[in-house]
């Protein structure tokens, strides 16, 4: 497009002729970020307008009771702990972020008086700070004021390493903190910082604790605060119960700091039980009115919708199920655990093997037969937004390469009809949470690796324990005690920086970070944390971009990952409901204060 | 109770009534063929088990070819019990789950049985002190909560075992060793209660009085009388063992997701249940035949070697 022309597109947003979002979206389609779009119109000085919701109640509660359903239950009530969306889903209810981050990635405050930018001067030239002003007036559920001292504290809590926070991420670029005054906070960073609204938005590692309730449990006791299952925050609900593993209630907060908002009085977050339950829950039988996460066959979807009690909201984003390739041993102990960063993965670390296995996931049949309008196949760990897309990888799917790879290589068939590699049999356990979809898409694996000669074990674990944060647990995603394992990594916020950082050397998961940091491969490789670190502080868009693209193509040349598909968010939503607008890039529950029903 | 003794020896006292020269266990068959529903539930059985050992060779469609175009059909020539969502036969999925569910429902019911006719003769022969320790194991046991225990010593020992004997083996070793350790109780107790009686009777006295020692005492004259209660509590514990691991199965801790037992096949299918019910009903029904047929069994051999009914006759 020419500038001539865009200038054309930005003069007809500031007519009003052209919606401020088919703008952006326009612009996503022409590779551009969200947020990057945002920021265009920002200098052309069309300024930000404010969600839009329909419905804008006069007053606030009156809503009754808002059920909704996770067939994930949440664990643990502290953000900072939060392991998976379900617990930062839970934790969102009560707490909440500076900011957050809406469909089309633009930082919508919460906390936050205003959105910094270059031309209010919140944003520094040079990139390398950001100042926030935050909202006064706003009160902890017990009564206590928020102030800038409860920001500070979060970064100090988060960066203490006896904490163990997994929410570290974002945090570690900051250097300073500021406190300018009670309701200002300066944020400092290491280097320039072309996505300054990491820390402190968004659910996934935004989310604020107060100062005075976790003060004394910072580090080491940091699990053993008694608010960490009792959260007091400043959200649209109070606290009333929690049942780990079970549900979470909460009630209105009166002194809620949105005037006439929240709608419901009450909001029930039910977990556990399977997502074709929670389906049918929404969209069949309208028991429930809202359903996170529904990874069921479209084909079952499209029969529940036919009753007309709800329907599937679909959401693009950036998760991406796939398949690890574990780089350590999983069946040797050392130092008291196995898959150790130490070790390395007999079969596994050979590249012929794993090109093999990339060759057998065969994503065509599993985008057709199982995903429908929920998967879309790619060759791509990074997928969103589509500047960062990589046009260097291609899938295929092709069982006779995979053998010449093998035979190449010196892996050859036994009696059996399997391959060893000097005595070594080519047999993989490979493990992933029950779910339909997933089980389908393990027996479709094993069966194009059982024509190459590779014997696939597949094995199956309850989600709410596969994804559990229990350090003790070693059937968890975390810990990886297997060959193989699948599931979808969740892309939080509308840059990578953060979502790519589960393949940098630093994050590898294991007993002495309690198996919290997001690196479950343990792959290692100097080139990329390179990368990663050089794209931290490029300010060049265009520059930082070409960054993300070569990280990808290096998970996916190193086979580090299989990309299996590409898996928008898909929610249950019942037709009465109003305004629950799902956002690719944050918490399901982060417009809940903006919910209503007829 | 003097009735119930000559009851207790009914085949002799039938050789001494005269003509018809039966044994215990001849005339006992005799009562079992006049139950009826005992001889239905005997031939579905048996129509079941030959099916699953026979099945395989005469069907020969891999269990696990996946065929798209064929996904969700109903019963058809080339599938007679229809595909599932993968387009795999079902035929040939239930009959190689059909071996591993009876196998398991077998298997767990034979060390129930042991077990607890090893420790109900034990108790109930040698009395006092080992007969009261014993018990109170025995009340400890029935004490423990079935299916979170089951799950406890899956989690534990799974990957031991599996490790030592690859996954199929080591679950089924588990599973079996597990159901048939939780259900021994009710056997130990039945075989206790007789023991407790038949020791007393007039013809283990007059054994005893010629010199038997307690092992031939217990082994040929009072084991004999006592196994109707124990056959009988076997059969059920066939049914329950299967029922414990569809249960397994469908919460997925079972044999691996690909091993298609009927309760796997079940729970795979419970989704897709209004609109390909074939999918559900043909395992479903066949849990349901084995475990009402062997219920059946069950009733007919009570009845069977029940020794009031002899006298009733």
């Amino acid at each position: 497009m020419e500038e001539r022309e865009l200038r054309a597109l930005v003069d007809r947003v500031k007519a009003g002729t052209l919606s401020r979002r088919r703008f952006v979206r326009m612009m996503v389609g022409l590779g551009l970020t969200a947020p990057m779009a945002a920021q265009m119109l920002a200098s052309a000085g069309v300024v930000e307008a404010q969600a839009k919701w329909t419905f804008n109640p006069t007053k606030r509660g009156g809503g009754g009771l808002v059920k909704t359903l996770w067939w994930q239950a949440p664990t643990l009530l502290n953000p900072h702990f939060a392991n998976g969306t379900k617990d930062q889903d839970a934790c969102r209810i009560f707490y909440e972020p500076l900011a957050s981050y809406d469909p089309d990635g633009n930082v919508i405050p919460v906390l936050a008086a205003e959105t910094p930018s270059l031309q209010n001067g919140g944003v520094a030239k040079d990139g390398m700070s950001v100042t926030w002003k935050l909202k006064k007036n706003v009160v902890w559920h017990d009564g206590k004021p928020f102030t800038a001292d409860d920001v500070v504290f979060n970064w100090e809590y988060v960066m203490d390493p006896a904490t163990a926070a997994v929410t570290i991420g974002p945090y570690r670029d900051v250097v300073r903190i500021d406190k300018l005054d009670s309701h200002t906070v300066k944020i400092v960073f290491k280097s320039p910082a072309p996505f300054w609204a990491a820390p402190f938005c968004g659910a996934a590692t935004g989310v604020i604790i107060p100062k005075h309730l976790f003060q004394a449990y910072k580090g080491d006791k940091s699990r053993e605060a008694p608010n960490n299952l009792k959260p007091v925050g400043t959200g649209p609900y109070k606290f009333v119960d929690f049942k780990p593993g079970d549900i979470v209630r909460g009630e209105i907060n009166p002194n809620y700091h949105v005037p006439n908002r929240p709608f419901f009085d009450q909001v029930e977050m039910k977990g556990g039980g399977d997502a074709v339950g929670a389906a049918r829950a929404v969209i069949q039988t309208g028991e429930y009115d809202f359903a996170w996460n529904l990874q069921v066959e479209d084909e079952i979807l499209k029969r529940l919708e036919q009753g007309g009690k709800g329907h599937a909201d679909i959401v693009p984003g950036g998760n991406i199920e796939h398949i690890q390739v574990n780089t350590t041993d999983p069946w040797t102990e050392v130092d008291g655990e196995r898959a150790s960063a130490k070790t390395k993965h007999p079969i596994l670390s050979d590249p012929a093997v794993r090109q093999a296995l990339n060759l057998l996931v065969d994503r065509g049949s599993i985008q057709e037969e199982i995903y429908g309008r929920t998967g879309i196949a790619t060759a791509n760990f990074l997928n969103a937004p589509s500047r960062f897309v990589s046009k260097n990888t291609k899938w295929e799917f092709n069982v006779e390469k995979a053998n010449q790879i093998l035979e190449a290589a010196g892996c050859k068939r036994g009696s059996d009809g399997v391959r060893a590699k000097d005595g070594k049999k080519l047999k993989f356990l490979y493990q992933t949470s029950i779910n339909p979809l997933r089980q389908k898409t393990q027996q479709i694996v094993k069966q194009a690796c059982a024509k190459a000669g590779i014997e696939l074990e597949l094995k199956s674990v309850t989600a709410n324990v596969f994804f559990a944060s229990d350090p003790a647990n070693p059937d968890t995603y975390s810990h990886f005690y297997a060959d193989l394992q699948m599931y979808t990594t969740t892309m939080t916020q509308p840059d990578p920086q953060r979502f790519m950082d589960q393949f940098t050397s630093w994050e590898v998961s294991g007993k002495d970070n309690k198996f919290a940091l997001t690196n479950k491969t343990r792959w290692r490789n100097e080139e990329y944390d390179r990368l990663w670190k050089a794209a931290e502080s490029e300010m060049d868009p265009v520059k930082r971009a070409a960054l993300f693209v070569k990280m990808n193509d290096l998970v996916i040349q190193n086979v580090v990952v299989i990309p299996v598909v590409l898996r928008p968010g898909v929610s249950g939503v019942s037709n009465r409901m109003r305004d629950v607008v799902q956002s690719g890039w944050d918490s399901n529950f982060w417009a809940l204060a903006y919910w209503s029903k007829t | 109770m003097a009735r119930v003794v000559s009851g207790s020896v009914a085949g002799k006292l039938a050789v001494a009534a005269g003509p018809p020269r039966t044994s215990l266990w001849q005339e006992t068959g005799r009562r079992f063929r006049r139950h009826r529903l005992a001889m239905v539930g005997a031939v579905i059985l048996l129509a079941l088990v030959l099916s699953v050992l026979l099945g395989p060779l005469l069907w020969r469609v891999p269990i696990n070819d996946i065929d798209f175009k064929a996904k969700l059909k109903g019963p058809s020539w080339s599938h007679p019990l229809g595909t599932d969502d993968l387009g795999q036969d079902l035929l040939a999925r239930m009959l190689y789950g059909g071996r591993i569910s009876l196998a398991v429902g077998v298997a767990a019911m034979l060390i129930a049985i042991s077990i607890g006719t090893a420790i109900g003769a034990i108790s109930g022969f040698a009395g006092g002190v080992v007969d009261h320790t014993l018990m109170r194991i025995t009340d400890m046991f029935l004490a423990l909560p079935g299916l979170p225990l089951l799950l406890l010593i899956v989690y534990l020992f799974r990957d031991t075992l599996r490790k030592a004997f690859g996954p199929e083996v080591g679950i089924f070793m588990l599973i079996v060793a597990v159901i048939g350790g939780l259900r021994w109780m009710q056997v130990a107790r039945l075989v206790r209660a007789q023991f407790l009686s038949l020791r007393e009777k007039e013809f283990v006295e007059s054994a005893r009085s010629l010199g038997a020692r307690p092992f031939r005492q217990v082994v040929r004259h009072i084991l004999p009388n006592a196994m109707g209660p124990v056959i009988v509590a076997g059969t059920i514990d066939v049914a329950a063992a299967i029922i414990a691991e569809s249960t397994l199965s469908f919460l997925g801790l079972g044999f691996p997701p690909d091993i298609p037992t009927w309760g796997r096949i079940l729970f795979d299918a419970k989704d897709n249940l209004d609109f390909a019910p074939h999918w559900a009903i043909f395992p479903g029904t066949a849990i349901f035949l084995t475990v009402l047929s062997i219920n059946y069994i069950g009733d007919g051999l009570r009845d069977a070697f029940d020794p009031r009914k002899v006298l009733g006759q």
